[in-house]
């Protein structure tokens, strides 16, 4: 990145017609550990890998409830994305007490979008500089929508945000179309093997530490599954998963003869 | 003459007979806010039944000033969007205002451009939402709402009610005002779950009848609405057929020449 004269404001236009500010914003969410979401007919998945500052500290939460029908993995700034959580929780909350029922996921969408675009306009303003995976499911079934911090959101079949994202995007735009009849654990171990493409070969890829799920769907409230409970599904997409089961098998048999 | 009897005015109706009040100077700002705290023109009962298949709802047309059958041709029922019905017993004027903020809630909608709908439970609650909260006010909507609707996608019906006090309940068949007292036990007696439309029709109007002869504040002129799988529907008014006055050579024939 350059900078140049017309990068500093918000609120003015480069001659080439862009708004460098945003642009930069839109960077943010790139330099974030990644996040897959995916969904077929019935279920919504998010999938995150998450990071922590030292090993001596905790993983920074990469997945957050917004209500029942509803959650979020943000890529970005996490400080950004509490605040807009918050205000998913918030406006969720108000409509079940007015209309006592679940908020439809496009309209909470659609007012996360408005908030950011307003960031985009006023002078004094900085964008939000985190991107959101939302999956919900209400009564027009799953859904997947990505938010940006221009005020732009899309709907999707799949998608991910993040760090080295192409290469789970890559792998994504390979299977989609068999997610539509997916189970949930089908689903979830997509997902993981997408995740699995943005991490690096030298790094210790995929642990029941560094992985955060977030399921939603028919008769499933949103769940997030983190730590020990992540273990069966990370060991279903494990490198030398082969060897780990022969292992398990003679351990295990022993124990059948006595 | 002691015009004891002339204090204790009927709703809606002035004392002009009382003892003029010589009262000693009372502090009453100008300001001071005004409240309904009795109706002035007032509608009288709604009946609502569901029946196998959809909801029937019936009413008379009238809107009475007092004790005097002031306007007798006003529809007391009104569509909201596209599976919604809401009739209404009290204040004339107090439903108007409800019905711009229903009429402002379906534009909204509309202007979301999301191709969702609220269903009729979402407006019903909204409508319990709003007149609870004028109650905490102590400012009223004088009004008992009946709402009653039919979703052709899940093809159940709905029909509930709220009162001014923001009481809001569900049931199978429902009447409001007079009609509470009159045709609820009728309706106890004679309603079964799998009735068809036409024995749905006669029952709401036999208690629309019976309704007429003892409720001093209503009238013949009645108008039915329907909620079905073939959509909505408020039929013109029509007239009872009632017992044979002509004997008394009736001065009001019809209510045509009023």
């Amino acid at each position: 990145m350059y900078r140049n004269q017309y990068d500093s404001d918000i609120t003015t236009f480069s001659p080439s017609g862009r708004i460098h500010q945003i642009e930069y914003a839109m960077e943010a969410v790139k330099q974030g550990s990644a996040a897959v979401a995916l969904k077929s007919k019935q279920y919504a998945v998010l999938v995150s890998l998450k990071r922590s500052s030292s090993e001596l500290g905790s993983y920074q939460k990469k997945i957050f409830v917004v209500d029942d029908h509803i959650g979020i993995a943000i890529s970005g700034l996490t400080a950004d994305a509490r605040v807009l959580c918050n205000y998913m929780r918030n406006e969720c909350a108000n409509y079940k007490y007015v209309y006592e029922s679940d908020m439809r996921v496009e309209r909470l969408v659609t007012k996360v979008a408005d908030k950011s675009q307003v960031h985009t306009q006023r002078y004094g303003r900085r964008p939000y500089g985190v991107g959101l995976l939302v999956a919900g499911y209400d009564q027009t079934g799953a859904h997947i929508y990505q938010t940006c911090p221009s005020g732009n959101f899309y709907s999707y079949k799949s998608i991910s945000i993040g760090a080295r994202s192409q290469s789970a995007k890559t792998y994504l735009e390979k299977h989609f179309e068999a997610f539509e009849g997916c189970s949930l654990q089908e689903l979830i171990v997509h997902g993981l093997r997408a995740l699995r493409e943005t991490i690096p070969n030298s790094d210790t890829g995929l642990t029941s530490k560094n992985v955060s799920i977030g399921i939603v769907g028919h008769d499933q409230p949103f769940k997030i599954i983190e730590d020990e409970h992540t273990a069966p599904y990370v060991t279903i997409i494990h490198p030398y998963r082969h060897i780990l089961e022969m292992i398990d098998d003679e351990q295990a048999e022993p124990m059948q003869t006595n | 003459m002691s015009s004891k009897h002339f204090r204790f005015p009927v709703f809606g109706q002035v004392d002009y007979f009382g003892q003029p009040q010589h009262s000693a100077a009372s502090y009453t700002p100008s300001e001071e806010k005004q409240r309904t705290t009795d109706p002035i023109v007032t509608g009288s009962s709604v009946i609502a039944i569901k029946y196998n298949g959809g909801v029937v709802m019936g009413c008379d047309t009238l809107c009475s000033y007092g004790s005097l059958a002031r306007f007798n041709n006003i529809q007391r029922v009104k569509q909201f969007g596209p599976k919604t019905i809401v009739g209404y017993s009290g204040e004339h004027s107090d439903f108007q205002s409800i019905t711009q903020l229903l009429d402002d809630l379906v534009i909204d909608d509309q202007c979301i451009d999301d191709k969702s709908q609220l269903s009729t439970e979402e407006i019903w609650n909204y409508l319990a939402r709003v007149l609870y909260n004028r109650r905490n006010k102590v400012d009223p909507l004088w009004n008992n709402l009946v709402v009653m609707g039919f979703d052709k996608k899940t093809d159940k019906s709905f029909l509930g009610k709220v009162d001014l006090y923001g009481t809001c309940f569900k049931d199978d068949y429902i009447a409001t005002g007079y009609g509470q007292h009159i045709a609820l036990p009728l309706l106890r007696k004679a309603y079964s779950p799998d009735m068809t439309l036409e024995q749905a029709q006669k029952l709401i109007t036999d208690c629309l009848r019976v309704l007429f002869y003892r409720d001093a504040r209503s009238s013949k002129r009645v108008q039915l609405s329907y909620a079905n799988a073939n959509g909505m529907e408020i039929s013109a008014p029509i007239e009872l057929e009632t017992y044979n006055w002509d004997i008394g050579e009736a001065a009001v024939k019809s209510f045509d020449q009023v």
